[in-house]
């Protein structure tokens, strides 16, 4: 490696880890307990976690098989079908809150139907976990999408020659080979969903114990109490960074 | 397919250009910049006030930026350099106590309820928002339209129960012009910015919130002088009539 390159590497590293020390330093160590221990730091850290773990799974049972599609099938326009999937990473995520509300609010083509069978998705949880899935499932696509692309068809091929059926050969061979790339891909994908904030209160609003999730906690809160704010801003670091250091795989470092 | 590409990129950078050239005609090169720090709910407002502060002073150029008050108050604490601070309550003034001259009172708010046009869950007064079945929108208590809302709910025994508390009153009008509430509190003067798209219901608890917007100049002001001229000019004559044409109330 050309020496040259240390020096923007290493502020590029600054650039990352800098203004979280910075965040620190504003902590006031004296009233941390207490504002870690708040209702409201607990409710929304509570539904954070819970949320953004089911909206994971629901990035996994659909994203997976999308992933699937996209990397074996032979279909045409797949490359729109790709690029419309990476969408919702370059969107502002305000937008894909207001896209998601003009389709299934109470106004929307889909949303006016829900609501003639009594059914509201605007303010409720689940508005929640489908504005987090909306934003987080591309890095689960993506991420799966590569892998399968790396690892080729070739395995599969050798199964179906010894007369495995297509089911099978999914479960026992590409399953198995893509589970390093699905680890990190699920880690991605969840802390995406732990940190969205636009898509959730333009989607579903914010109620504490409803649709307040942290980022929406810190937001609300820093208006006030900055100092409370920075503490919640904290909890959410931590949180990241235990998903991140901790859940993920040590098998799965470099895989990424 | 590239050459297309190639014309549609030429066309929007043309465009961008001449664009750009219709804005940036000087009509007299201004010498003094005048940094407005506003409250996201006077925008309008002062927009217009500018402009006539400019044409009194053509070596000025008045640059404004909107936000919420606590944001603009927490940014003055940082050492942000700017010359007048307008705030849409006394508490994210009384922040910044030390940094900023004598404050005055510049205007005054209330709240008012709206609904969408046609009023589809006939709601004539705050006991109604109250009532089961309502999806009620409000402002989060942590905001100065929040705290309003909770007087006025306290002044009048009415328990609203909303599905959502919004971080700004612009969010709450937008979920009531998005047909998404039912009604949503908000203040009088952002009622009548959103025209057409939401009808208000007066209701008399209202009076029991008055919102006092504070103005003061910012003691490291770089145009220490405009600063208070320009403090004079929206408390005066022609700023009272700007602002009561929005719906604020002056002093």
């Amino acid at each position: 490696m050309p020496p040259v390159l240390w020096a923007p590497a290493v502020l590029a590293l600054a650039l990352v880890v800098l203004p979280v020390l910075g965040l620190l330093t504003r902590v006031d160590p004296a009233r941390l307990p207490e504002l870690l221990l708040s209702p409201a730091a607990l409710d929304a850290l509570w539904l954070s976690v819970i949320t953004g773990l089911i909206s994971t799974a629901l990035a996994l049972v659909l994203g997976g098989p999308l992933a699937l599609v996209l990397a074996r099938s032979r279909m045409r326009g797949l490359r729109v079908v790709r690029a419309l999937v990476l969408l919702p990473l370059v969107l502002p995520p305000v937008v894909g809150g207001l896209a998601l509300l003009y389709l299934l609010g109470r106004t929307g083509p889909i949303g006016q139907w829900l609501d003639a069978a009594g059914l509201r998705l605007p303010y409720t949880t689940t508005a929640v976990v489908l504005a987090q899935t909306f934003v987080a499932m591309p890095f689960l696509v993506v991420g799966l999408e590569g892998a399968l692309r790396t690892a080729g068809g070739r395995y599969e091929q050798v199964a179906a020659t010894l007369g495995a059926g297509p089911w099978l050969a999914f479960r026992r061979v590409t399953v198995p080979l893509l589970l390093p790339a699905l680890g990190s891909s699920l880690v991605l994908t969840f802390a995406r969903a732990l940190g969205e904030f636009g898509a959730t209160i333009t989607f579903a609003g914010s109620l504490q114990g409803t649709t307040r999730t942290l980022p929406l906690a810190i937001y609300t809160t820093a208006q006030s109490d900055v100092d409370a704010a920075v503490a919640m801003s904290l909890l959410l670091v931590v949180v990241a960074l235990l998903v991140i250091v901790v859940a993920r795989p040590k098998a799965v470092e470099g895989q990424l | 397919m590239m050459s297309k590409l190639r014309m549609i990129i030429g066309a929007m950078i043309a465009f961008l250009v001449l664009a750009g050239c219709g804005q940036s005609q000087p009509q007299s090169q201004p010498q003094h910049m005048l940094t407005v720090l506003a409250a996201a709910s006077l925008t309008e407002s002062f927009n217009e006030l500018g402009t006539r502060f400019s044409q009194q002073h053509p070596d000025v150029h008045v640059q404004f930026d909107y936000q919420g008050s606590s944001t603009l108050a927490e940014q003055i604490k940082q050492g942000r350099a700017a010359d007048v601070f307008a705030s849409a309550d006394t508490k994210n003034m009384d922040k910044v106590r030390d940094l900023v001259g004598t404050s005055e009172t510049l205007a005054t708010n209330k709240l008012t309820i709206v609904v969408p046009p046609g009023n589809p869950a006939k709601i004539a007064s705050l006991a109604d928002l109250a009532a089961s079945g309502r999806t009620v929108v409000v402002c989060a208590p942590q905001v100065p339209c929040g705290s309003a809302t909770q007087k006025v709910s306290q002044a009048s025994g009415a328990q609203l129960k909303p599905v959502s508390e919004e971080d700004d009153v612009k969010s709450v009008l937008q979920k009531v012009v998005a047909g998404e509430a039912d009604a949503g509190l908000v203040y009088v003067t952002d009622a009548r910015a959103a025209g057409a798209q939401v009808q208000a219901v007066d209701f008399p608890e209202a009076a029991k919130a008055i919102n006092t917007y504070p103005i003061a100049t910012i003691n490291a002001a770089p145009e220490k002088q405009l600063a208070a001229e320009f403090m004079a000019f929206v408390r005066g004559p022609v700023g009272r009539e700007v602002l009561a044409k929005h719906g604020f109330g002056t002093p």
